[in-house]
């Protein structure tokens, strides 16, 4: 087993089936995020953050997804290396434009950027949220209520701050293009696809990115815009 | 209508001497390219030139110059077989080219694939892939079995365009990785898809990719480039059957 994970297909497959399920989790996760701006006192967001925490079955997701989150990255940087390696003498000149897309070529630059940003977001919330605690998520709740005001410490963040309504609006675009690849290139790494469904799957792909890349966007705007 | 004709080009082309030696590029004109000339005899118009100077002249690979051998190869301004889509260099002509270019000349870039001299590559790791797994060893029987087992049109048509690759390496020269999958999906799927490749089917997928791996190309990333740039055009549907083999084959172990 750990030959098949070292050969090429092998690899990929890994990189295949961890980002489908990031794929998932994404679409999990702006279901979520679209609660803010569907109720403006924040009761909603709050029930479904609290539901994140608390679901036993998240609970259990949880490990799991920082585990793909990690297997994806490390395996990335491993396939880039080995993919690095085997053109030792570069091309002088190369027009890569006519026959492959820019986010093709550029998985893993997109895949940094999209983790730069992820680490700033964590800060931002999850590690508020899990491990340091912050004012703003106990303010505003009705006395005794056994949950935080998540719904305050985004909002204010998004309320307040131009730079980081700015940098999530950019990280939205750019795991929109992460997608737009990864996406379709994920089923067609583990064999489901053919000359039929290639192109199906690119337009769901196109679709996907374009609802996430808006989807993540249009909630930096709405705070920016409305308050 | 007579061809017109392109008054001066710039040739810069790779010169190395030996597969050891230090190459580096070398800037050559030259003058009345008629633009009917195909890319091929103008490399010979050149080469001509050079012999005349007493300069050693250029070497590259090239046979049948008619698109079917799969031995001519050059990286022409940036894209493998040049300016033009599913042809070879012996296809292409002087029309894709405009009075003054300056036309950069590469061989193939791949770890597997070490410069011989000039242009010319060696590309015998396709051969070793072969050899790991690209034939049907069974008794498949004689020809009045042949007409006995019946396959469907599709998969005819299906295993007919895989079998039409040429073996020229433009898949690893145009992909960003120099990943070999796009030939040997190609060589997998047209035996994968009639029942006389079927019984080795498994062996296959496994043995040629742990070659492929082992001759040091790269990985698919799934850019497309190589299909893009195919003289024959073979789609990367036949990566993803590979893939479909090769897992499968792995998982039933």
């Amino acid at each position: 087993m750990s030959k098949f994970l070292y050969a090429s297909i092998g690899r990929k497959f890994l990189m295949s089936v961890t980002g489908i399920f990031l794929l998932l989790f994404i679409l999990v996760h702006l279901t979520i995020n679209l609660l803010l701006i569907f109720d403006d006192s924040g009761a909603l967001y709050n029930e479904g953050a609290h539901f994140m925490v608390t679901n036993p079955a998240i609970k259990i997701m949880e490990p799991i997804l920082a585990l793909g989150f990690l297997v994806h990255i490390i395996w990335s940087l491993l396939i880039s290396w080995e993919n690095y390696k085997a053109r030792p003498v570069k091309y002088k000149k190369q027009d890569l434009s006519v026959a492959s897309s820019w986010a093709s070529r550029n998985m893993l630059i997109l895949g940094a950027l999209v983790f730069v940003f992820l680490v700033i977001h964590l800060a931002n919330f999850w590690w508020k949220i899990k491990v340091s605690g912050h004012d703003l998520l106990n303010q505003g709740l009705e006395p005794g209520a056994d949950m935080h005001n998540t719904y305050l410490l985004v909002s204010t963040l998004f309320k307040t701050s131009w730079f980081y309504s700015l940098l999530y609006i950019l990280g939205g675009v750019l795991l929109g293009l992460h997608v737009t690849h990864g996406f379709w290139s994920a089923f067609q790494t583990i064999g489901f696809s053919n000359k039929v469904w290639l192109n199906r799957l690119q337009t769901v792909a196109k679709v996907y990115a374009v609802v996430v890349a808006l989807g993540f966007a249009i909630i930096p705007l709405y705070f920016m815009i409305k308050f | 209508m007579a061809d017109k004709i392109l008054k001066k080009l710039y040739i810069e082309v790779w010169r190395q001497n030996n597969a050891k030696a230090k190459g580096k590029f070398e800037t050559y004109t030259i003058e009345n390219i008629s633009t009917g000339t195909s890319f091929l005899e103008m490399l010979d118009i050149l080469n001509n030139d050079l012999i005349e100077k007493g300069v050693d002249p250029i070497a590259f690979d090239h046979d049948c110059r008619e698109g079917i051998c799969g031995t001519c190869s050059l990286y022409i301004n940036g894209r493998p077989h040049g300016p033009d889509s599913a042809v070879t260099t012996c296809q292409l002509h002087m029309r894709k080219f405009k009075d003054g270019d300056t036309i950069t000349i590469e061989p193939w870039r791949a770890k597997a694939f070490p410069v011989i001299k000039d242009l010319v590559v060696n590309r015998s790791a396709f051969e070793q892939i072969l050899q790991a797994g690209g034939f049907v060893s069974v008794n498949t029987g004689g020809v009045p079995d042949g007409n006995a087992i019946l396959i469907s049109h599709e998969d005819a048509e299906e295993s007919m365009d895989a079998a039409s690759c040429i073996g020229c390496g433009a898949c690893v020269a145009a992909c960003k990785n120099s990943s070999a999958m796009l030939f040997v999906s190609a060589k997998v799927s047209h035996l994968a898809k009639l029942p006389q490749g079927k019984v080795e089917a498994k062996a296959r997928a496994r043995n040629m990719v742990a070659k492929m791996d082992e001759l040091g190309f790269g990985g698919c990333t799934n850019t497309q480039a190589c299909e893009a740039e195919c003289p024959k055009s073979i789609s990367i549907s036949n990566i993803a059957r590979l893939n479909r083999e090769y897992l499968s084959a792995r998982f039933s172990e």
